[in-house]
């Protein structure tokens, strides 16, 4: 249950599809055909977005929690107005209102966008396969309890939890708690704790 | 024009209407009160995306309802909330 | 509670257990991602709005069974060939060489 917390670094190749041979994506592809054909963008443009897209991991939302916890002022502009806090780590998120929330010893903060799956990929890539999917969409709205119980998480009644449902143009990050026993450690060294999934919200804990 | 209507604190309650075009207002969050937990900027609005422009901007404003006033037996603590974006033309003041 | 507009409209309706697997982005994926924000860069459409618009006329079955990028690209098919950038008659016969193509390379 706990292996998709450390999926950041290794898991094997599992495409939804490994060839585009279903009807919607040879129509993807031929439209990028005729639009490279028409000259509307090139191939070498195509790689170059992709590569931006691609460089964007839950690595980068790691580096600013870890500025966040060891740093107050910079916590307290980032929860204040994210998408200016950000930029000062060389971050942009524009047009979207770059959100964060911060769980507490008594709040635990959940994110899903229920009508199409907005998520801030600019800055954390791709979304995992599940939060696209209808039965999180469908259920973390209503019954956030048991789907976090389904990703391991428990939560006691002493801690509220906020659905963030993200129809409009902000994006969010949850801002995690940071673990105890970690006094004195480097920003690198913390960043490295947090995962992806505790940027969702589907993770409370982070492990040391 | 630019001002917002509400603030932080208000009472407000969410359009049930339904528009044959695309909107943002899930169905679950149709006609229900809750509180600005915040003002946020001002955007385009998704109807008038389409063949539009998106203007004239429109305010979109953090809207938190709670859990228990949402679901019928919703299965968790009466301090469980949900917050939702919601744009200016979809809300009324509500008591 | 009120009516779902659409196929997407899913908040609070109910549904079965969390698929947790994993999946990589294909690269055909990424080029539909790519194709997307170039189209909108270049102003071929206006804003993502466009494309959830198509996403969500979408009939049931249809979005069902489409996979998160199949039905982006249908949506931006529908909306480049809405506002005449692609012509609909060119893009079928573009799909159909695709097709060709593919079962040439053993790939279908």
């Amino acid at each position: 249950m706990s292996e998709h917390h450390d999926h950041d670094h290794d898991r094997t190749f599992q495409p939804d599809h490994a060839e585009p041979t279903s009807d919607a994506a040879r129509l993807g592809l031929a439209l990028r055909e005729l639009l490279i054909e028409a000259g509307h963008y090139t191939a070498d443009e195509e790689r170059q977005v992709i590569e931006a897209m691609q460089g964007a991991s839950p690595e980068n939302g790691a580096k600013i929690v870890a500025r966040a916890w060891t740093d107050p002022g910079y916590r307290e502009r980032l929860l204040d107005n994210g998408i200016e806090a950000i930029k000062e780590l060389g971050f942009d998120l524009q047009p979207y209102e770059f959100t964060v929330m911060e769980n507490t010893h008594d709040t635990h903060n959940v994110i899903v966008c229920t009508l199409c799956s907005c998520y801030p990929r600019a800055l954390l890539g791709m979304s995992p396969a599940w939060y696209k999917s209808g039965s999180y969409r469908a259920r973390v709205v209503r019954e956030p309890r048991s789907v976090l119980r389904e990703f391991g998480v428990e939560l006691s009644d002493d801690v509220e939890v906020r659905v963030h449902d993200s129809t409009a143009e902000l994006r969010y990050m949850v801002l995690p708690q940071r673990p105890d026993g970690t006094e004195n450690w480097s920003e690198e060294d913390l960043a490295k704790l947090v995962t992806r999934d505790s940027l969702i919200g589907t993770q409370r804990e982070l492990g040391q | 024009m630019n001002e917002p209507l509400f603030k932080t604190g208000d009472r407000v309650r969410i359009d049930d209407r339904t528009p044959p075009v695309h909107h943002r207002v899930p169905a679950y969050a149709k006609g229900r009160v809750g509180v600005i937990e915040r003002v946020c900027g001002l955007h385009g609005k998704p109807e008038k995306f389409i063949r539009g422009d998106g203007e004239p901007r429109q305010r979109i404003y953090r809207v938190r309802i709670p859990q228990q006033e949402l679901w019928e037996e919703y299965g968790g603590t009466d301090r469980d909330k949900l917050d939702i974006e919601i744009f200016e033309h979809w809300l009324e003041p509500a008591e | 509670m009120s009516e779902p507009w659409g196929p997407h409209d899913v908040g609070g309706l109910d549904a079965g257990p969390i698929d947790l697997s994993e999946h990589d982005v294909a690269h055909w994926e990424w080029q539909i991602d790519a194709m997307i924000r170039l189209a909108l860069k270049r102003g071929l459409i206006s804003d993502f709005a466009e494309l959830r618009d198509g996403i969500e006329k979408l009939t049931p079955d249809d979005y069902e069974s489409s996979t998160y990028y199949e039905r982006w690209a249908k949506a931006l098919a529908y909306a480049l060939v809405s506002r005449g950038v692609v012509d609909a008659a060119a893009l079928d016969e573009q799909v159909e060489s695709v097709r060709k193509r593919q079962e040439a390379e053993g790939v279908a």
